[in-house]
């Protein structure tokens, strides 16, 4: 078999590592970093998410097949974010997304 | 089995039991197992990605509601589900190790943990929903007797959560910049859609972990009658994928919907 099989103590590292993540990410939730909170947490989150899928679900052990679909799918998600972002932030300020007021009530 | 490349309907009778015929022989077949479970868990990337793109949006539009809407969640259980999805992705991942080694009873041993967790998770969020319905926090009129309402004495009040750095409270509604004052009916109808989200989102999440169990008890049965070996696991490692998937879904979902108001109400304007 060619098949990689992942030692349990790297299991057991990740686990520590998303263990300690998870208290770090809610530790730095309270204290107010203004708008610096929302890109630490997304970028611990981000972090863990990784760990999970190249060491849990073996990703950095599988065929580059599989390596061009993941990555591929991730960049499709960035381009549902990206391109939706640029359209609303780029709308004038008083406009409400969908239904409910932003702050003014004007819809 | 180089030899007989493109007789490939009929294997040998040497060949393994779980070979199907249109492969050319079990690691080929286990590799394409992968590829297609990672072409639909990119599918399901997608599915939740339409409701984070919601969030997001509705997010930037409404921080300061997010953030008093946030303060409402039970922030420890939501902590403790975390640590209960990453031991059971633990769990997971040994018992994948556990197949890999052919040891059948401590695959089943490791399934059997990670249904208990997985157990675990959903009954402790049960007990969060049943919070939210007896504080009238239901988004809409799903239940006529308990319509959603929000900002009223006793609970869910974004004033009832005090600034943890002991600086007076703004009042969330001057974080905005709205040129008229609008009273409570409006960050009400905005607290309304974060919960609307939160319902989404964990709803969701919560029927990929009850689909999630149901194949975890499958994949027992099947580890029980000794159907894994070195060889032929597949089940076992794809299982592990979609398990593994969910949590991730679980560890973008706990600091986007529990921690955004933690440190405090006036944190709202980002």
């Amino acid at each position: 078999m060619s098949e990689h099989i992942v030692s349990k103590t790297i299991y057991f590292l990740i686990f520590g590592a998303l263990m300690v993540l998870t208290v770090v990410t809610y530790w730095v939730a309270l204290y107010d970093f203004g708008a610096m909170n929302v890109v630490i947490a997304l970028a611990v989150a981000v972090t863990k998410a990784v760990l999970v899928v190249l060491y849990f679900m073996h990703v950095r052990y599988s065929t580059r097949l599989t390596k061009i679909v993941v990555i591929a799918g991730f960049f499709w998600l960035s381009i549902l974010v990206v391109l939706t972002l640029s359209d609303y932030f780029t709308r004038p300020a008083t406009s409400g997304v969908g239904g409910v007021p932003a702050s003014t009530g004007t819809r | 089995m180089a030899e007989a490349v493109h007789s490939t309907t009929e294997h040998p009778a040497s060949a393994h039991a779980a070979l199907q015929h249109h492969f050319e022989n079990m690691e080929q077949q286990r590799e394409a197992g992968t590829l297609g479970m990672w072409i639909f868990l990119v599918t399901e990337i997608m599915f939740f990605g339409g409701m984070f793109m919601a969030y997001i949006l509705y997010r930037s539009y409404n921080a300061d509601a997010f953030a008093a809407a946030s303060n409402a969640l039970n922030v420890k259980m939501g902590f403790a589900n975390t640590i209960v999805l990453i031991c059971s992705s633990l769990t997971m991942a040994l018992a994948v190790y556990y197949s890999q080694v052919g040891k059948r009873m401590m695959i089943v041993v490791m399934l059997i943990l990670t249904m208990i967790l997985g157990t675990t998770f959903l009954v402790v969020k049960a007990f969060e929903y049943y919070d939210k319905y007896e504080k009238n926090e239901i988004p809409g009129r799903l239940f006529p007797s308990r319509p959603f309402k929000w900002g009223e004495a006793g609970h869910g009040s974004p004033a009832k959560e005090p600034a943890r750095d002991g600086s007076t409270e703004r009042n969330p509604q001057s974080v905005q910049t709205g040129q008229e004052q609008k009273p409570d009916t409006n960050l009400a109808s905005r607290v309304e859609m974060f919960f609307f989200i939160y319902f989404a989102m964990t709803g969701l999440h919560a029927l990929h972990m009850v689909i999630g169990l149901g194949m975890l008890i499958v994949l027992t049965i099947m580890a029980w009658r000794n159907r894994f070996s070195p060889e032929y696991h597949s089940p076992v490692e794809l299982g592990g994928l979609y398990w593994h998937f969910v949590d991730i879904v679980w560890i973008f979902l706990f600091p986007l919907l529990y921690l955004l108001g933690a440190h405090g109400v006036s944190g709202g304007g980002h």
